[in-house]
C-alpha cells in the first residue's frame, strides 16, 4: 500500500488506530483466505483423506464449515474494533 | 437461473388442497407488506434514500439477507447444488464469503462517508464527474438486469401455484413492490424486507427439516450432513449409475482453476454490488453498520448451510426412489388435442404400449415431440409414488426413451459431458427447481406448507426486487437527474423525482419480466462479473489508499469493465446476441486458459487492480481535499455528522 499517514510516521493517535485496524483486518482476512481457497479448494482433496462423521473434511470445509468460520470472522471483526474504537478514545482523553 | 423459473407448470391443478392455503398464506403476507410500507412513508430524501440513518443493526441485517435472497437462491440454489455435487461450494462460498470482504473492507467507510449511494463515493473519492456517471450507468445497467428476473419469478409464483396469468402475476408484483417502495422509500423497503425476511426463511427451513428428519431421523440438516450415511451412500449410488465421479468429490462440474475463480468472482462481486452495499448506509453509525453485517451474514448462513444438505438429501432420495421403481400404468398424453390420451396398464398391456410409443415416435419424424410420457410409478418397496406422477405433468420432471421393460432404469447410458445439463441419465431428466419445491410432497407434509413455500419464493422475488428498484432509482433520480438537471430542487420535489424514477424502474422491470430478453439467464455471470472488475477495487483502494487518484481509478475501471464485458459476450454470444450469432463466438474448448465466464471477473478485477495502481503511481497525487476526505472516512467518529451534502 502506498500509504503515507500524515503527518509522515508520527505517532498520532488516528496512526495508532489506523496500523491496528490493518492489522485486525489482515489477519482476518489470511484466515478467510486459508478457510476458503486454501483448505476448500486447492488442498481439497488432501483434507478429504481425513473423515469427520461420514464425509471428508474437505467436501464439510467447502460446503459448511468456511460459511461458519465466515460469521465468525465478522463478529469478531465488530466486537474487536470495539475495543479498538474504546483504546483509541482513551488515548484522545 | 431465473430462467429455471418458466418451466413448472400446472402444481395447482394436481395439489388442490394447497390452494386455499396458499391464497390465504400469499393474501396475509401480501397485507402485512402493504401495512408497513403505510406506516413507513417518508417525505425526506435521507428517508426516502437511506431510511433516516437510524435502522436498528438486527433489522438491517435481516433486511440485507432478505435483500441479497432472490427469487432464485431461494427456488434454484439448492437444485443447482445438488446437480453440481462437491463444486456446488462455488456458490455457497462465493455469496457467503462477500460478506467478510464487505464487513471488514466497504460497509464500516462508506457508512463513515455517508452519502447516498456508490456513485456519490466513487464521484466524491476521484473528484470526477466522468467516474460518478460511469458508476450510475453500472449500477443501473446490473440492477435492471437482475430485477427484471425478480418479476419473472414472481409472475411464475403467482401463475403457478395461484394459477392467474404471467401477465396478471408481474402486474400484481409490481403493483405491490411499488406501493411500499414509492410510498416508504428505503425506509418502506427496509422494514418491509425485515418481514420477508422471516416468511422466506420459515418457509425454507420447515420443509428442509422435515425432509432431513424423514431421511435420517435428524431435524437438523446441517448435523445430518455430517452424521448420516447419505454421503457415502449417494457416492456409491452415483458411481453405479455410471457417474466418473461420485457426489463429494471435487472438480467433477469445473476445473480446479474455475472453482477458484469462480468463487473469487462470486464473492468479489458481492462485495461490489451496489444493492447490498447501499443496505449499509441506513444504519445509525459505523458500529452499527459492523454489527449489522454480522446479523447479515448469520442469518443468510442460517438458509445457506441448510441448502446443501437439502440438496444433498433431495438428489438421494430422488435415485433411490425412481430407481428400479415399477410402472403401474403409462399414459401417452399427446399436445394435440384433437388426440385423445392413451392410458395402458401394466404388465398387462406392456406389448401394447411399446408398439403406441414407437408409432408416436414414428409420427412425429424429426419436428418437436408432439406428445409426452408420463408414468405412474410404484417404488421398488412397493410404494405408490404419486408426487412422480405429479411432477411428470409439470415437465419438471420427465423419463424418455421408453424400453418397455416395465421399470425405470437411471443408469447412465450415454453422456453428453454438458454440466449445466441437470439430467442423471438418459433415461430421466430432472430440473434443478424441483429439489426445493417438491421436497414437501416428497416429505410427506400437508398441504399448507407446499403453499408456505408459494410465500417464501414471492417474499424472496419482492424484497430483491424492491432493493435494486432502489438503487435503479437512486442512480436514475439522485446521481444524474437531481445533480445534472435540477441541483436546486427543493426536498419535496427531490422525493418527487425519486418516486418517478422508482415508476419508471417499476415499469421497465415489469416489461422485461413479462418479455424477458434472451440474456435475463446470463446476467448472473454479468452482474457479478462486472461489480467484481469495476465497482470492488474503485472502492477498496479508494479507501486503503491515499495515492490513488482519478486517472488511475477511471482507466482501471474501463479497463477492467470491458474486458470482462467483452469475454462474457464472447462466450454467451448466442444468448447475447442471438440475431448475430447461432453458436458462442468461444465455445468451451476455446476458452483462454480454459477460463469459464463465470469466473472471468477475477482475472478483469486483477486487471483493474493492476492498471489503476500503475496509472496512478505515474500521474500526480489526489488533491489534499481527497486525502483529508480518505482520513475521515477511516476514522469511525462523528459519523452521524458526516452526512452533509
Amino acid at each position: 500500500m502506498p500509504d503515507k499517514p500524515v503527518p509522515p510516521g508520527e505517532r498520532t493517535t488516528e496512526n495508532i488506530y489506523w496500523l491496528k485496524n490493518i492489522r485486525l483486518v489482515s489477519i482476518l482476512l489470511a484466515i478467510w483466505f486459508v478457510a476458503g481457497f486454501v483448505l476448500s479448494i486447492f488442498f481439497i482433496d488432501v483434507l478429504n483423506g481425513i473423515k469427520i462423521g461420514n464425509v471428508g473434511l474437505g467436501f464439510w470445509m467447502a460446503q459448511q464449515g468456511s460459511i461458519y468460520i465466515f460469521v465468525v470472522l465478522v463478529l469478531v471483526y465488530a466486537l474487536l474494533m470495539d475495543r479498538i474504537d474504546r483504546s483509541a478514545e482513551g488515548a484522545d482523553d | 437461473m431465473t430462467d429455471q423459473l418458466n418451466s413448472f407448470t400446472l402444481i395447482l391443478a394436481e395439489t388442490d388442497p394447497a390452494r386455499p392455503w396458499t391464497w390465504t398464506f400469499v393474501g396475509l403476507t401480501f397485507a402485512l407488506y402493504l401495512y408497513i410500507g403505510w406506516r413507513s412513508r417518508v417525505r425526506e430524501t435521507a428517508g426516502f434514500y437511506v431510511a433516516g440513518q437510524g435502522v436498528p443493526a438486527i433489522a438491517n441485517g435481516a433486511a440485507t439477507a432478505a435483500d441479497w435472497m432472490s427469487a432464485a437462491s431461494f427456488i434454484s440454489m439448492a437444485g443447482l447444488i445438488s446437480f453440481s455435487g462437491s463444486d456446488g461450494s462455488v456458490y455457497l462460498m462465493g455469496w457467503t464469503g462477500g460478506y467478510v470482504l464487505l464487513a471488514l473492507l466497504l460497509a464500516p467507510y462508506l457508512r463513515k462517508f455517508g452519502h447516498y449511494t456508490v456513485p456519490d463515493f466513487i464521484g466524491a473519492r476521484y473528484y470526477s464527474e466522468t467516474a460518478r456517471v460511469v458508476a450510475a450507468i453500472c449500477a443501473i445497467f446490473v440492477s435492471l438486469t437482475y430485477v427484471a428476473g425478480q418479476m419473472k419469478g414472481v409472475g411464475v409464483v403467482f401463475s403457478r401455484f395461484l394459477e392467474v396469468d404471467l401477465t396478471f402475476g408481474v402486474i400484481i408484483g409490481m403493483a405491490i413492490v411499488g406501493f411500499f417502495a414509492v410510498l416508504g422509500g428505503m425506509k418502506g423497503i427496509t422494514w418491509t424486507q425485515v418481514a420477508q425476511y422471516a416468511v422466506l426463511i420459515i418457509a425454507f427451513l420447515i420443509p428442509a427439516a422435515a425432509i432431513s428428519n424423514e431421511l435420517t431421523g435428524s431435524w437438523m440438516p446441517q448435523s445430518a450432513f455430517v452424521t448420516s450415511e447419505i454421503p457415502q451412500k449417494l457416492d456409491q449410488v452415483l458411481i453405479d449409475l455410471g457417474n466418473e465421479v461420485g457426489y463429494t468429490t471435487p472438480f467433477g462440474k469445473f476445473s480446479q482453476l474455475n472453482v477458484f475463480l469462480i468463487t473469487a468472482a462470486l464473492m468479489f462481486g458481492t462485495a461490489g454490488l451496489p444493492h447490498v452495499i447501499v443496505r449499509f448506509y441506513t444504519v445509525k453509525d459505523v458500529r452499527a453498520a459492523r454489527y449489522s453485517a454480522v446479523w447479515a451474514i448469520l442469518f443468510i448462513a442460517i438458509l445457506y448451510t441448510t441448502a446443501p444438505a437439502l440438496g444433498m438429501f433431495a438428489r438421494y432420495n430422488l435415485i433411490q426412489t425412481l430407481d428400479q421403481s415399477r410402472i403401474e400404468k403409462l399414459t401417452i398424453d399427446f399436445t394435440d388435442a384433437e388426440k385423445s390420451d392413451l392410458e395402458f396398464s401394466f404388465p398387462d398391456q406392456r406389448d401394447a404400449a411399446v408398439e403406441a410409443v414407437a408409432s408416436a415416435k414414428e409420427a412425429d419424424g424429426d419436428s418437436d415431440p408432439s406428445y409426452s410420457l408420463v408414468y405412474d410409478l410404484v417404488s421398488a418397496e412397493g410404494k405408490p409414488l404419486d408426487w412422480a406422477t405429479r411432477w411428470q405433468r409439470t415437465g419438471l420432471l420427465a423419463f424418455d426413451d421408453f424400453s418397455g421393460d416395465g421399470t425405470i432404469s437411471l443408469k447412465l447410458t450415454d453422456h453428453d459431458g454438458n454440466p449445466e445439463t441437470p439430467a442423471t441419465s438418459e433415461n430421466l431428466k430432472i430440473d434443478r427447481d424441483i429439489i426445493v419445491l417438491s421436497t414437501p410432497e416428497v416429505a410427506g407434509l400437508p398441504p399448507w406448507v407446499i403453499a408456505l413455500v408459494a410465500a417464501g419464493g414471492l417474499a424472496a422475488a419482492l424484497s430483491t426486487a424492491a432493493g435494486l428498484l432502489l438503487v435503479i432509482s437512486s442512480s436514475l433520480a439522485h446521481d444524474l437527474y437531481v445533480r445534472y438537471l435540477a441541483p436546486d430542487a427543493s426536498e419535496a420535489r427531490k422525493v418527487n423525482i425519486g418516486r418517478r424514477a422508482i415508476i419508471v424502474g417499476i415499469l421497465v422491470a415489469g416489461y422485461f419480466g413479462i418479455n424477458p430478453p434472451g440474456f435475463v439467464g446470463e446476467v448472473v455471470a454479468f452482474a457479478f462479473g462486472l461489480a467484481a472488475a469495476s465497482f470492488f477495487p474503485a472502492i477498496f483502494l479508494g479507501i486503503f489508499s491515499t495515492r490513488i487518484n482519478r486517472a488511475g481509478a477511471v482507466t482501471g475501471m474501463i479497463v477492467g469493465l470491458s474486458f470482462t464485458f467483452t469475454y462474457i459476450t464472447m462466450c454467451t454470444a448466442d444468448k447475447v446476441l442471438p440475431m448475430l450469432f447461432d453458436k458462442p463466438y468461444l465455445t468451451p474448448e476455446d476458452w483462454w486458459f480454459g477460463i469459464s465466464p463465470q469466473g472471468i471477473g477475477t482475472i478483469g478485477m486483477l486487471l483493474n487492480f493492476v492498471v489503476t495502481i500503475a496509472v496512478s503511481s505515474v500521474t500526480s497525487p489526489p488533491p489534499q481535499e481527497v486525502v483529508d476526505l480518505v482520513y475521515s472516512v477511516r476514522n469511525p467518529h462523528n459519523s452521524g455528522e458526516a452526512q452533509e451534502h
